[in-house]
């Protein structure tokens, strides 16, 4: 019960952060980075879809006219000309224009376009090209800890307290209590209906644990980022790429002979047409299979957080049309109920990324019959 | 995005939607017709719908 009463204070606090953002805009000129107008949205959305180096929660301007922001910083870790340099994202003050200089590690960093670049030696400001890339500075090997990487790190750790708890269960009873019942029918559902079809009966124990660390890793993720905090970890490409690969040296590695057989020399065709098979099937194992994977994540997530955060903006966008009160509840309608339709995508998502890489493990895994 | 683009977006979507219709169609109709296979079915179908998304998507992101 204690549980549950927390979970709603944080759910309720959630909630009212999410739309005393959108109360706190008011239609002055002066408001730095408030999205009052049409034209600000583009700019807000592209903003919340890339990685940044802070959590940005809301803004507001004061009594006194100042712009405020609300949100946490996050450690910003990279290696400069002048090597390692280290500090807080709070020291750009938000500012993500190459306005603000920090020094650190004996030189100097602007944030640009959620990016850090080194300022180079006797430079004062960043100057800026036609296209507005800046010509006096250039980027820097990035090993911060961004919002992506502090999702990653915060899904790891739950994953590892949840699972070594629910394991630790099993030896003193049959029936896992608390949030372990949660996760024994999914760990049961990807290991018999994911896992064991795809697989096979007689390999699937030595995938099962990599295809639910990945199910699970997605799904959480995913739930994450439909959460305030503003995550789009499973929406970034490099997350993406990096499941697929993982996928793809597995079945490139665990492949038996008929997998690579059927790959390169396919039997019972004519000899001729052998070697263009072979370049389809080598195409398809090398590139499709990991290239279809990582886009269909990354484009689903990306795009779900695009239609949620453009039908929050109606209340920005059809003010003019339809008064303050009906824009906002027609945007409080969808946005609710794109929601949900997200909530399934989330689980949805994490089950064919999950089940895709099982069934391409299972190719190569697959005993063939001789012909 | 450019006209050529938005245009190309909508040949996808177009073709997507023609796939994925039939694809639903499909399982519908094989459903109707054996509803103890109903599991069996919608997994293929969600495959196939994937599949069949994969290459959507990467169109529209080659095309972006």
């Amino acid at each position: 019960m204690k549980f549950s009463h927390r979970s709603h204070l944080v759910f309720t606090t959630f909630f009212a952060v999410l739309f005393s953002a959108t109360l706190w805009a008011s239609d002055e000129e002066k408001h730095e980075g408030a999205v009052n107008k049409p034209e600000h949205v583009a700019a807000y959305i592209q903003h919340h879809i890339k990685d940044a180096h802070d959590f940005h929660l809301y803004s507001y301007t004061d009594t006194h006219g100042e712009r405020k922001h609300v949100g946490f910083p996050l450690p910003v870790i990279v290696w400069s000309s002048k090597g390692l340099a280290t500090f807080m994202s709070s020291k750009f003050h938000h500012d993500d224009d190459g306005k603000v200089i920090v020094e650190a590690g004996g030189t100097r960093f602007v944030k640009l376009h959620s990016k850090i670049y080194e300022l180079e030696a006797g430079a004062d400001t960043v100057a800026f090209d036609e296209t507005h890339h800046a010509t006096n500075a250039h980027k820097v090997l990035d090993f911060s800890i961004t919002k992506s990487v502090f999702g990653i790190l915060l899904v790891g750790l739950l994953m590892f307290f949840w699972f070594s708890r629910l394991a630790r269960q099993y030896k003193s009873r049959k029936v896992p209590k608390g949030f372990g019942r949660v996760l024994e029918p999914l760990v049961l559902y990807v290991r018999d209906e994911i896992a064991k079809p795809n697989i096979g009966e007689k390999r699937y124990r030595e995938f099962t644990g990599y295809l639910l660390t990945v199910f699970f890793f997605i799904w959480i993720l995913n739930l994450l980022g439909l959460t305030p905090l503003g995550f789009n970890v499973t929406g970034q490409l490099a997350v993406t790429a990096a499941l697929a690969i993982f996928t793809l040296i597995i079945y490139t590695f665990k492949g038996n002979k008929g997998y690579w057989g059927h790959m390169l020399w396919m039997p019972g065709v004519p000899v001729l047409i052998r070697p263009v098979l072979a370049i389809i099937e080598v195409a398809g194992a090398f590139l499709i299979k990991p290239f279809s994977l990582l886009v269909r994540l990354f484009a689903n997530i990306s795009a779900g957080h695009i239609v949620v955060m453009s039908l929050i903006a109606i209340m920005v966008t059809m003010k003019a049309e339809i008064g303050a009160v009906g824009a906002t509840a027609l945007s409080f309608i969808l946005s609710f109920f794109i929601t949900l339709i997200e909530v399934l995508v989330a689980f949805l998502q994490a089950y064919i990324f999950t089940m895709l890489s099982a069934l391409f493990i299972g190719m190569a895994v697959e005993e063939h019959d001789h012909h | 995005m450019t006209v050529p683009n938005l245009v190309g977006a909508g040949l996808i979507v177009i073709g997507a939607g023609i796939g994925l219709g039939k694809i639903g169609g499909s399982a519908m109709e094989g459903i109707a017709r054996q509803p103890e296979a109903t599991g069996k079915i919608q997994t293929a179908m969600i495959i196939i719908a994937a599949l069949l998304e994969g290459l959507a998507f990467g169109a529209l992101f080659l095309g972006k």
